[in-house]
């Protein structure tokens, strides 16, 4: 006799194939938890590359040499790239509430969805263009190669396309920063400044170590459904553990005088960052905030002819 | 064979490269001020293609003038005053109203009726190239034409889709076209050496060129039904000539902004 399972025994059944390691594909059926922190998760993550690329937009022409202009313009094309990778994840998993891109979009300008607290921030100099490269990529290799066994089969698979593109961006800021840090004074201060302003940031990018800081958290969330290993705190001692001895070496300083490795807790010691400030800044209330939206705002509305002309069927002559 | 000991060969290649060079370098930045503003985002990535392509063109065309002995390519490139600049007039217009970081109203019809014809245009020249007399051109000319291939099949898609859409999208897109055809002249031209270039065999004359582009361009128009006129004028300023708007003054600021902090200094 067949009995139809009941929503308990599917998601008995899903949690088993989770941890057996099994991927979980679009068309599956999935517990409505798992489906609503998937798309919060890689919604932000999708519109996180796109308005990432406008912190760099300014300094693609900027570049200084033909080399240099080159290497921005593949760099900002990857990134535009993944976000168009991550909003079709992303479509699949909103189709079944019918939703669509342009609910996506909506949210990004209600303020509803969030993108990176770095992406709020100023890049002042063509250092932080470097430093963006360098230092940002870097830590988005560190918490996107975390999730690259995660338990949704789509994002595990547009992860490992972005992850070894985003080595490419890495190498490229690096190559910006050395050339700097062995350049003219100029060319060293400009460096310095960059990793000044950038520090707190950073800090604040692998997001809150528990849940007092900020209030929630979905870490606990994304842990129990294996799409992520690492705790927030875990992320960032591996980003100081890679880049805090290569940040010294080239001859930059880091602004934080008690930053120092302990060895009998084995863990990196640091000045927190303001958390309140965090979440001020992922309000959409950082000091770039609204002008990068109002950016994306505005070639919303300007091409909204070019859209609706390709929705139209054609009606030649 | 022609030498490059000959003086007048050489002041001919040199001329064309310059021309050449500076068209890729300075509509590859024109097409890079639509980051992140482009109708949707897959646009967004294939017109960043397009435009690296560009500037990768762009680079190649500099780096055979720096074979010539005419400097690095990055001095070419950035330290070139305005008057000193070959490249057709059209192609340093601005997108649209506004700064590509403030308040940008680019006109997405102008852009791809540019690109649509620019491309043409390229190809007319590249085709002309790949048996030009100056050989490094003509290997030049194949690589640069394979990728083309690609941005005249891109370009094509939007002016014909736009086209065809009727409505707004129609009139705005004749509006770019009368634009475009208004200076588009320059774009066709070789400038003052044109009659040297063509019997050095470096490329066909204007005459030639612009007859090839005429028979690319109706059949374009033929299956739109919309008559071909295929006048062209020449209204802002004669690039070929080092004639230039003040529009050209300000992209080279931006383009040369971090250059001109320090043009000794390795970058
Ligand atoms: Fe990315
Ligand atoms: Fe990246």
């Amino acid at each position: 006799m067949i009995r139809l399972e009941t929503d308990e025994e599917k998601h008995i059944n899903f949690m088993e194939r989770i941890y057996a390691g099994e991927k979980i594909e679009a068309d599956d059926w999935m517990p409505d938890e798992y489906r609503n922190v998937l798309i919060k998760l890689i919604s932000m993550h999708g519109i996180s590359e796109i308005m990432g690329a406008l912190p760099e937009k300014e300094w693609v022409p900027k570049a200084p040499t033909l080399k240099r202009k080159l290497g921005i313009m593949a760099k900002v094309q990857d990134e535009m790239g993944h976000g168009q990778l991550l909003l079709r994840v992303t479509e699949d998993l909103i189709k079944p509430l019918g939703k669509t891109r342009e609910d996506i979009m909506e949210d990004l300008f209600n303020g509803k969805l969030k993108f990176h607290n770095v992406f709020h921030m100023e890049a002042p100099t063509w250092g932080d263009a470097g430093l963006i490269g360098w230092l940002i990529d870097g830590a988005a290799i560190i918490t996107q190669t975390n999730m690259l066994n995660a338990s949704y089969g789509p994002y595990a698979r547009a992860l490992k396309r972005i992850c070894a593109e985003e080595v490419f961006h890495a190498q490229h800021g690096e190559a910006i920063i050395l050339a700097l840090a062995e350049g003219t004074d100029e060319q060293k201060r400009m460096v310095q400044q960059a990793v000044e302003r950038w520090w707190e940031p950073l800090l604040m990018f692998f997001g809150p170590g528990d849940a007092k800081a900020v209030g929630t958290s979905k870490q606990d969330i994304t842990a129990k459904y294996r799409i992520r290993s690492k705790s927030n705190e875990e992320l960032r001692q591996d980003f100081f553990t890679k880049y805090v001895p290569r940040i010294l070496s080239i001859g930059l300083t880091i602004p934080d005088p008690s930053m120092h490795y302990d060895q009998e807790q084995e863990k990196w010691i640091y000045q927190q960052p303001d958390w309140e400030k965090f979440k001020e800044i992922v309000r959409n209330k950082g000091p770039k905030s609204q002008e990068r939206l109002r950016l994306r705002k505005l070639s919303y509305e300007n091409n909204e002819w070019v859209r609706e002309a390709l929705a139209r069927p054609n009606d030649a002559r | 064979m022609t030498e490059l000991t000959e003086p007048l060969f050489k002041k001919a290649v040199v001329e064309l490269l310059y021309q050449l060079a500076d068209d890729d370098f300075i509509l590859a930045y024109r097409g890079s001020e639509w980051l992140g503003l482009a109708p949707h985002i897959e646009e967004d990535v294939a017109f960043s293609s397009i435009n690296q392509d560009t500037m990768g063109h762009a680079a190649m065309y500099y780096g055979l003038l720096e074979q010539l002995g005419e400097g690095d390519m990055d001095t070419l490139s950035h330290a070139r005053g305005i008057s000193e600049r070959k490249n057709a007039v059209l192609l340093e217009l601005p997108n649209g109203s506004g700064h590509y970081l403030k308040e940008p109203r680019y006109d997405w019809a102008f852009t791809v009726v540019r690109h649509f014809y620019y491309s043409h245009a390229k190809k007319v020249k590249l085709e002309s190239l790949k048996h030009s007399s100056y050989e490094p051109l003509a290997h030049a000319a194949v690589k640069i034409s394979m990728e083309l291939y690609y941005h005249l099949m891109h370009w094509t898609v939007w002016f014909n889709q736009l086209m065809n859409a009727g409505g707004e999208a129609k009139r705005k897109m004749l509006e770019a076209i009368s634009r475009v055809e208004q200076d588009f002249l320059d774009v066709c031209s070789l400038g003052p050496l044109s009659a040297e270039m063509a019997s050095l065999k470096l490329i066909d004359g204007d005459d030639a060129l612009m007859q090839a582009f005429h028979e690319n361009m109706k059949p374009v128009f033929d299956a739109l039904f919309i008559p071909y006129k295929g006048e062209f004028q020449q209204h802002s300023g004669k690039g070929r000539y080092g004639e230039h708007t003040q529009e050209l003054h300000q992209a080279l600021a931006t383009l040369t902004e971090v250059y001109r902090t320090d043009p000794a200094a390795a970058w």
